[in-house]
């Protein structure tokens, strides 16, 4: 399935590493936002978590992140069945820029990967490096650019080059086709897939466009404060959980 | 101080005859920069109101320390000020409340208990009319020294954490996703920039050092494409401005920190335009 693995250089796991989610539960200010939510996620896997706003997609992000306290477990298994914290690339919600913001694409990831303060001028190896990082979302021709002027789709490509480095396990993006038209969104789900080919590391992302769902995710978790199922694309999309929770008797590419 | 002594004798100028004019204008090549450095992360990070606010915090300091009978009230409006940055910093990252209603809530408390400290059994308030104007010519060589080593902190705090700090700024989330304490590097910034404020005040004047932590960055954001650009206008405009509004003062004998403020205005009304040529 993979093209090559990273083996030395990276974080490598030949699809026997994984992460497990078990009986994870959330509390914000006394409100139950996730409880008993259990889900594997395999190396080279994409899996699509799906629900209404404020079903706890963000926040179960969050808490893998390690961002917030919760009960149960999250456990990192690597191939040689070592257990350690997992190297997490995370790109998160719509990012919003300021328009007027002097900051360039190359000034924010320098900051972001390196020691070198950015106000000073940036060493060649530093821009070389950036522009080596950039290269593996195509995004290296905007380095220049200042990060206010970005597209939606642009910035979604700059973000996930920066998740990328260093080479993490796991991939988590935030509603990544949100923002971005139909030409960017072909483009970053076309890329999704290579990064998973090339790199071998597990993506979860979270999404609303049903429609495109069936041909780049291996599984679906429909999550609304529990996981209500789990399965492969058209199994979760043609279920009586999902027509109910999005209240269509559409199936499939209903909304949006 | 002798070498510097050495360069004035040489210039031509009448003023740099004087003692005063002398150290003022040490001063004001320390503060320029200083305050240029620190107004590119004040405009960044959206805290213009808030170093405004600072200001206000500084004065109430500066009556505690006045009314505990201290010789040097500037440490007490010092600590103040930080404890003030670090309260609100705090409070801002854990209540919902918009910034803008927490520092409006902070401010307004402290110019109210300022006053209430200063007209205690009847005080007057006309002592402190100087802290509002404030007098660059007064400034004595030791405390020049006091500002040169602040300089230094600066700029070794921004060498260490520029960095994570403008992360924190541009983009919480992914800052805090890659290990950037956002909490700690927004309460080092404002007590960095409480210090500084409250250390300089007695110069610059209370009613105008805020436009010195806004308009450099405001006039260096319209016309920079990146963080080098950005900071290079913020403070070469502030070193110019402040040599040019000393020299103003001297010769119209008005406020320096005024002078300074209105040359700072024109510089930004002259980078205005540029602001739309550049995307």
């Amino acid at each position: 399935m993979s093209i090559h693995k990273h083996g030395t250089t990276g974080p490598g796991c030949a699809g026997s590493c994984c992460l497990k989610v078990e009986d994870l539960g959330v509390n914000f200010g006394g409100e139950e936002v996730l409880h008993h939510v259990s889900f594997h996620l395999h190396c080279g896997e994409i899996v699509a978590l799906i629900g209404p706003n404020g079903a706890g997609k963000s926040s179960l992000f969050r808490t893998v992140l390690g961002q917030i306290p919760h009960t149960g477990t999250i456990q990192f298994q690597r191939a040689g069945g070592d257990k350690t914290r997992p190297l997490i690339g995370y790109v998160p919600q719509s990012p919003t820029f300021d328009r007027g913001d002097p900051v360039s694409v190359l000034d924010f990831f320098a900051a972001a990967v390196d020691r070198w303060p950015v106000f000073l001028p940036i060493p060649k190896k530093l821009r070389e490096r950036v522009e080596a990082c950039l290269a593996r979302t195509h995004a290296e021709g905007l380095i220049d650019k200042r990060i206010g002027t970005l597209s939606g789709g642009e910035v979604q490509r700059v973000l996930m080059a920066l998740a990328l480095e260093p080479l993490p396990h796991i991939l988590i993006l935030d509603e990544p086709l949100s923002g971005v038209d139909i030409d960017g969104e072909r483009q970053l789900l076309d890329m999704l897939d290579e990064i998973r080919r090339t790199y071998d590391l597990s993506i979860l992302l979270s999404t609303h466009d049903f429609a495109t769902l069936s041909q780049y995710a291996d599984k679906v978790i429909l999550l609304k404060h529990q996981v209500l199922r789990v399965g492969p694309p058209g199994e979760v999309l043609d279920s009586p959980e999902f027509k109910e929770v999005f209240h269509l008797d559409l199936g499939r590419g209903g909304e949006r | 101080m002798e070498l510097w002594n050495w360069i004035m004798d040489l210039l031509p100028f009448e003023w740099a005859g004087h003692g005063f004019m002398r150290s003022a204008l040490l001063a004001v090549l320390v503060i320029a920069p200083l305050f240029g450095l620190l107004s590119t992360m004040v405009v960044e990070s959206r805290m213009s109101f808030f170093s405004d606010a600072l200001g206000h915090s500084a004065f109430t300091g500066i009556a505690i320390g006045t009314i505990l009978g201290l010789v040097e009230p500037m440490w007490c409006a010092v600590a103040f000020a930080v404890v003030f940055a670090l309260l609100f910093t705090y409070v801002r990252r854990h209540t919902q409340m918009a910034s803008d209603t927490i520092i409006g809530v902070f401010s307004s408390t402290a110019v109210a208990l300022g006053i209430f400290i200063a007209t205690l059994d009847g005080g007057s308030f006309t002592k402190f009319n100087a802290l509002l104007i404030g007098d660059i010519l007064s400034v004595e060589t030791g405390k020049i020294g006091l500002l040169a080593c602040i300089l230094l902190l600066m700029a070794v705090l921004w060498v260490g954490s520029f960095n994570h700090l403008m992360l924190s700024a541009v983009h919480p989330a992914l800052a805090d996703s890659r290990g950037i304490r956002v909490f700690w590097q927004e309460a080092l910034f404002c007590a960095a920039v409480a210090v500084v404020v409250t250390v300089s005040m007695t110069w610059v004047g209370l009613l105008v050092i805020n436009s010195m932590l806004v308009l450099p960055g405001a006039a260096g954001r319209n016309v920079a494409r990146n963080l080098r650009q950005y900071h290079l206008c913020a403070i070469v405009g502030t070193l110019v401005c402040g040599v040019a509004g000393l020299m103003t003062s001297y010769y119209l004998g008005s406020s320096t920190g005024a002078c300074i403020t209105l040359y700072l205005a024109f510089y930004f009304a002259l980078t205005l335009p540029f602001q739309r040529r550049r995307s």
